[in-house]
């Protein structure tokens, strides 16, 4: 909502200066945004004077003029209006100026050989009429020449963000009672008005009575033989301040009234209304064109204004083409009207209309304001465009009404935090336009009808401390008391996982929920894709079922940005289903380029899966997981290479999942276009990760010292490439868990000398005795038991 | 008897004329080997009489104390010289770069909930999360913002489905519901997370992140919002005071509502937060609705309370001096570990808040 001071001061006598009145503003809940200045721009056109205009050498519509704009030397001005002719005031806009229509920033230019140096402007170009047949003709002397055109762009306005609770600030008159009611300065009361009106309104209105009728009063007035023209300057000045743009006095006119008053109001050509005016609720499929030159179609139980021969117009939304105001117009009718705040929203949001009748009917307009609102208007017509105005005609009336609230005295102070006087009270409700019958401990309280906001006690409570100021509130020291921990189980487990993933080198990024289906769908097992009905863009069009999508995206722009060697990774929900809850709390990380480039002390090698599993292994561990309830399997999924990647499970291989690892699939990398050798990922399924049932000081025995050495031996065997290095390491522990402590693979090799189909795979056995120094025949004893184990189990031979 | 003195100095003199280990070890050899001179001297003992035993015996051991501590010494000067003939060679360059290392980043905004998460538990409120996806319900009318009412245009809305009643969360607020829906009052949590509008330019991303906060007791007033609020702020901002102004606003699920602004100047290109003339717009709040509680199964007669939501990026902005919303989200690695935190950097009471 903007307001400049001087348009407020029409409802307010208040000595008080336009940075005050914002202060104050915002103070009441009215948020001043900003003070603008006045539009800088628009000082720059200049009145001037046509000296001599002669042909353009090169063109015939052309014309060159040399203009005095008031200063030493003359411009040049190439020109095509057909009214450019010697001695002709008119507006001069010089180069740098902005175009209020086109927008477009003038330059010096060439036109035709001949160099412009700014441009004489048609009222069309200046966005203040629609006159488009020449240059604007002004009756000026010489005294004028360099003078500004736009003289009233030089006061300051104010830009008013209203809540949607306020309706009633969308009227100065509003903002002005309300600043009123805070104490800075009166209300003005609004001046009478005497109007000789002889004759009944001709049009017959009706109201149907019908279920979801949208309109509860029609009030209208019918004036004759007016002179539609331009508005006056004052009255165009208010509309451009206002950010629109003046059309002609009936409809700047009902303009102003909207704005000065929240009061919209709409002007017929009375001689093309057929009959009579019926407001019924629309049939399926009535079409109408509005007055934004859009034909729409309309839905069954819309509010339209009709006549005999079909819709005139959307209640409080929009008027038709049909019956539009000319300049050519000789009489009009006028509308004020009510219109109910549900229906108003029903009909524009289903055929997308907006304007500022809607914005404000679906707020709630104060449906006492018809009365004043006709008058106001009709006076104005008369004023400016003369003619002859009937008797108002009003019909219709409202379901609801405001209704009493019943306010406790005391209840502010409960709610509030500190009290104020029960006169006090009744003094700011009644500033606001409320209707008070006080009790002892109760006040009974009819809110006015401009408010149809407070309908509770607290909305009233709401006012109060509002215009007694925030600032009056007590500020009540927290109390550093616990009644819960902070973090449940599952929240301290993604807290501290997230750290876990960093702390391996990862980086982490945070990506929007969203992604492209098309990529989403490489990393999916999803049926159905749970699409956007309204997505941002179409490469955002789903919500992701994988983390690696988006890190996908991510690494890519990286990559193309030559940065190669990359560790991201994020922590966030993926989506498996389009309800509430059908989410799920993953890891994914990703890696990619080298391990160590270029390097003096290292030998340069590509991250290959060790490094990720260890990643995902080591992430796991510091989570809580001992690593011998982890089974490694080479299970994995459709976008990892089937040949380099597994899943980590808990318990056993068919145990819940907790993560996969690997590289991911080269048709992906490929399809993707990353533009690297591999990438390497891991996702962990956090929802899987079992809560641990016992505190750390709970799980842990006691620490047993032992002073016996610990002994490693080495074996060797060839064996049949079908067992994995993961079930000779659990077939070897599982013969003495208490004595063999580790065994560590150390080579497996594959080719000369090895029969194909086999390889040769050495470990390392480390034995820790817990009651006697082993001797040599106890470990003779035990190697023995691995070997006969290995050998029986697999067929492997024992290498020499 | 033999001439101790001059089988010693004869000794000694041999071991001092070695030039390197080697030969020292002949030399042992040919003192205390098998038939080396002290070996041999030794030998002698037996056949000596009983008089002349222990004198003899007696020199002879202090002969070979002597003789041994000459040789060790000897064979540590070798040591010691072959130690530093080998530390002489070994200079390498100590400014050549090490071995690889990786270390990660935190994102900025996972730090600012943690921060928040930090300051809140210590004026006792507990962590409350909400689904992404929600219902029109939960979002919108549970929160006295039925169908048709204005306010909710200023939620450009994610949606689901043709009907319109699955959605993405437009705010944190649907965590007030759920939350208090489940369990019993009094309620003291916080709810950070993901939240969704449709909308897209330099200052709005279609993602952002909010924090909840909801307490709701018996004769819980507006002076412990605006106490609890005052807090947060200055701890958040580590700073001892902080310029705060509560101005109304609305908010269909709270009455009555405010918005806060905390006061703010620019100081050689840098915004200090909490004092200069400036005002900047941080979080919304106010005392929850009846209406609210009403349709949570609380009674409002019994209990009430305060409610607000804060930007999480924007906080992060304010407080790390980050610019553009949009490139929080963009994975660009350069932004990432520019911004970014160290791992261990964990936000805590007794440590502080941030480095």
């Amino acid at each position: 909502m903007i307001t400049s001071l001087s348009w407020l001061k029409n409802h307010l006598s208040t000595k008080a200066n336009i940075k005050q009145v914002a202060e104050r503003l915002t103070e009441i809940g009215l948020e001043v945004e900003s003070i603008k200045s006045p539009d800088s721009n628009l000082d720059n056109f200049v009145i001037c004077k046509v000296i001599k205009s002669q042909k353009h050498p090169n063109a015939d519509k052309l014309k060159i003029c040399d203009v005095d704009i008031g200063k030493e030397t003359l411009v040049k001005i190439v020109c095509g209006a057909s009214n450019a002719r010697d001695g002709l005031f008119t507006v001069y806009a010089p180069p740098g100026t902005i175009i209020p229509k086109t927008q477009m920033k003038l330059k010096v230019a060439k036109i035709r050989g001949i160099e412009s140096f700014g441009m004489l402007c048609s009222g069309n170009e200046l966005d203040q009429s629609s006159d488009k047949d020449g240059i604007i003709e002004l009756s000026e002397n010489e005294k004028s020449l360099g003078k500004k055109y736009f003289k009233s762009s030089l006061e300051e306005v104010l830009d008013i963000a209203i809540t949607p609770n306020r309706p009633d600030c969308l009227g100065i008159r509003g903002i002005a009672r309300d600043l009123a009611a805070s104490g800075l300065g009166q209300l003005k009361k609004q001046p009478p008005i005497k109007i000789n009106q002889k004759f009944k309104q001709p049009i017959k209105v009706s109201i149907s009575k019908e279920k979801n009728q949208g309109c509860g009063i029609f009030g209208s007035v019918y004036i004759k033989n007016v002179e539609n023209k331009e508005s006056p300057n004052w009255l165009k000045n208010k509309i451009i301040s206002l950010g629109l743009k003046p059309i002609s006095a009936i409809v700047d006119i009902t303009n102003y009234i909207m704005f000065d008053l929240n009061r919209p109001m709409h002007a017929y050509d009375a001689d093309k209304i057929n009959k009579e005016i019926i407001v019924r609720n629309s049939k399926k499929g009535e079409s109408f064109e509005a007055l934004d030159k859009k034909k729409y179609m309309l839905d069954a139980n819309m509010c339209a204004i009709t006549d005999k021969s079909g819709v005139l117009g959307l209640g409080g939304i929009i008027g038709g083409a049909r019956s539009s105001t000319e300049f050519s117009t000789r009489n009009i009718l006028l509308e004020s009207a009510y219109f109910y705040p549900e229906e108003i929203r029903k009909t524009a949001k289903n055929l997308n209309i907006d304007t500022d009748a809607k914005y404000r009917f679906e707020r709630g307009i104060d449906p006492d304001s018809i009365k004043i609102g006709l008058e106001l208007a009709m006076c104005m017509v008369l004023d400016i465009c003369g003619g002859e105005a009937s008797k108002l005609s009003i019909v219709g009336k409202l379901k609801n009404k405001n209704k009493l609230i019943n306010l406790n005295y005391e209840k502010f102070s409960n709610v509030i935090g500190f009290s104020i006087t029960n006169s006090e009270t009744k003094k700011i409700l009644s500033s606001l336009g409320c209707d008070l019958k006080t009790g002892k401990k109760n006040i009974k309280v009819l809110p006015p009808t401009w408010r149809p906001d407070l309908k509770h006690d607290i909305d009233l409570i709401e006012e109060l401390v509002r215009i007694k100021g925030y600032d009056k509130i007590p500020l009540i020291n927290p109390k550093k008391e616990n009644i819960k921990q902070t973090l449940n189980n599952r929240q301290k487990l993604f807290h501290f996982s997230q750290r876990s993933v960093a702390s391996k080198g990862f980086t982490e990024a945070v990506t929007w929920s969203f992604t492209d289906s098309k990529i989403d769908n490489l990393f999916s097992e999803l049926k159905d894709e749970i699409r956007l009905s309204n997505p941002i863009s179409s490469d955002l069009n789903v919500l992701r079922s994988s983390l690696y999508s988006n890190l996908m995206i991510g690494a890519k722009k990286n990559i193309h940005r030559n940065f190669e060697d990359l560790m991201l990774f994020e922590i966030g929900p993926v989506f498996y289903g389009k309800e509430p809850e059908k989410q799920s709390t993953m890891i994914g990380a990703i890696k990619t380029g080298k391990y160590s480039r270029k390097n003096w002390i290292e030998k340069e090698r590509i991250f290959d899966v060790f490094d990720i599993k260890n990643d995902a292994l080591r992430t796991l561990s510091e989570i809580g997981i001992e690593s011998s309830k982890i089974s490694v399997s080479n299970k994995t999924k459709k976008w990892y290479h089937p040949g380099r990647s597994g899943l980590l499970s808990l318990g056993s291989t068919n145990g819940p999942e907790l993560a996969y690892f690997g590289e991911i699939h080269p048709s992906i990398i490929k399809k993707l276009d990353l533009r690297v050798e591999s990438v390497l990922g891991l996702e962990i399924f956090l929802d899987n990760i079992p809560d641990s049932r016992k505190k750390i000081h709970e799980k842990k025995s006691q620490f047993i010292v032992s002073d016996y050495q610990k002994v490693t031996r080495d074996f060797a065997f060839v064996i049949e490439e079908k067992f994995s290095s993961g079930e000779i390491i659990s077939l070897v522990q599982n013969i003495d868990k208490e004595l063999i402590k580790a065994v560590k693979i150390f080579d497996v090799y594959h080719g000369e000398n090895i029969e194909k189909g086999k390889k040769s795979i050495a470990f390392n056995v480390t034995f820790e005795p817990k009651d006697k120094t082993l001797s040599e025949e106890d470990i003779e004893k035990i190697s023995k038991k691995i070997i006969f184990t290995v050998q029986s189990t697999t067929g492997a031979t024992l290498r020499s | 008897m033999e001439n101790f003195n001059q089988v010693e100095s004869d000794i000694i003199s041999k071991i001092e004329k070695v030039t390197n280990r080697n030969s020292l070890d002949s030399i042992k050899t040919d003192i205390f080997g098998k038939k080396g001179i002290i070996t041999e001297l030794f030998k002698k003992i037996s056949t000596l009489n009983q008089s002349q035993k222990k004198e003899y015996a007696s020199k002879l051991n202090s002969l070979k104390i002597k003789v041994t501590n000459v040789l060790e010494k000897k064979i540590a000067d070798f040591e010691q010289a072959e130690i530093n003939k080998k530390l002489k060679n070994e200079k390498i360059d100590v400014t050549l770069p090490g071995r690889t290392h990786f270390s990660g980043k935190i994102h900025p905004v996972s730090q600012v909930i943690d921060e928040v998460t930090s300051i809140f538990s210590e004026i006792g409120f507990s962590v409350e999360e909400g689904p992404d996806i929600e219902t029109e319900y939960f979002n919108f009318s549970a929160l006295n913002t039925p169908e048709n009412h204005p306010a909710r245009d200023m939620h450009d809305t994610f949606y689901l489905d043709q009907s319109k009643d699955l959605l993405l969360r437009t705010h944190t607020s649907p965590v007030q519901i759920r939350t208090m829906l489940k369990d019993k009052p009094p309620f003291k949590i916080i709810a950070p997370g993901r939240t969704y509008r449709c909308d897209s330019d330099q200052t709005h991303s279609p993602m952002f992140h909010q924090l909840e906060g909801l307490h709701i007791d018996k004769n819980i007033n507006m002076g412990h919002l605006k106490g609890c609020l005052y807090y947060f702020v200055k701890k958040f901002f580590e700073v001892e005071k902080v310029k705060m102004r509560f101005r109304p606003s609305h908010f269909p699920f709270t009455e009555p509502s405010a918005e806060v602004d905390i006061g703010y100047k620019i100081e050689n290109g840098k915004i200090k937060v909490g004092e200069g003339d400036k005002w900047l717009e941080v979080l919304g709040c106010g005392m929850v609705h009846p209406n609210v509680l009403k349709n949570a199964k609380v009674n409002p007669k019994q209990y009430q309370g305060y409610a607000f939501g804060v930007g999480l990026d924007r906080l992060a902005m304010l407080k790390y001096g980050i610019n553009d919303l949009r490139a929080f989200f963009e994975s660009d690695i350069r932004w990432l570990e520019f911004y970014g935190f160290d791992p261990l950097d964990v936000p805590t009471n007794y440590r502080g808040l941030s480095r």
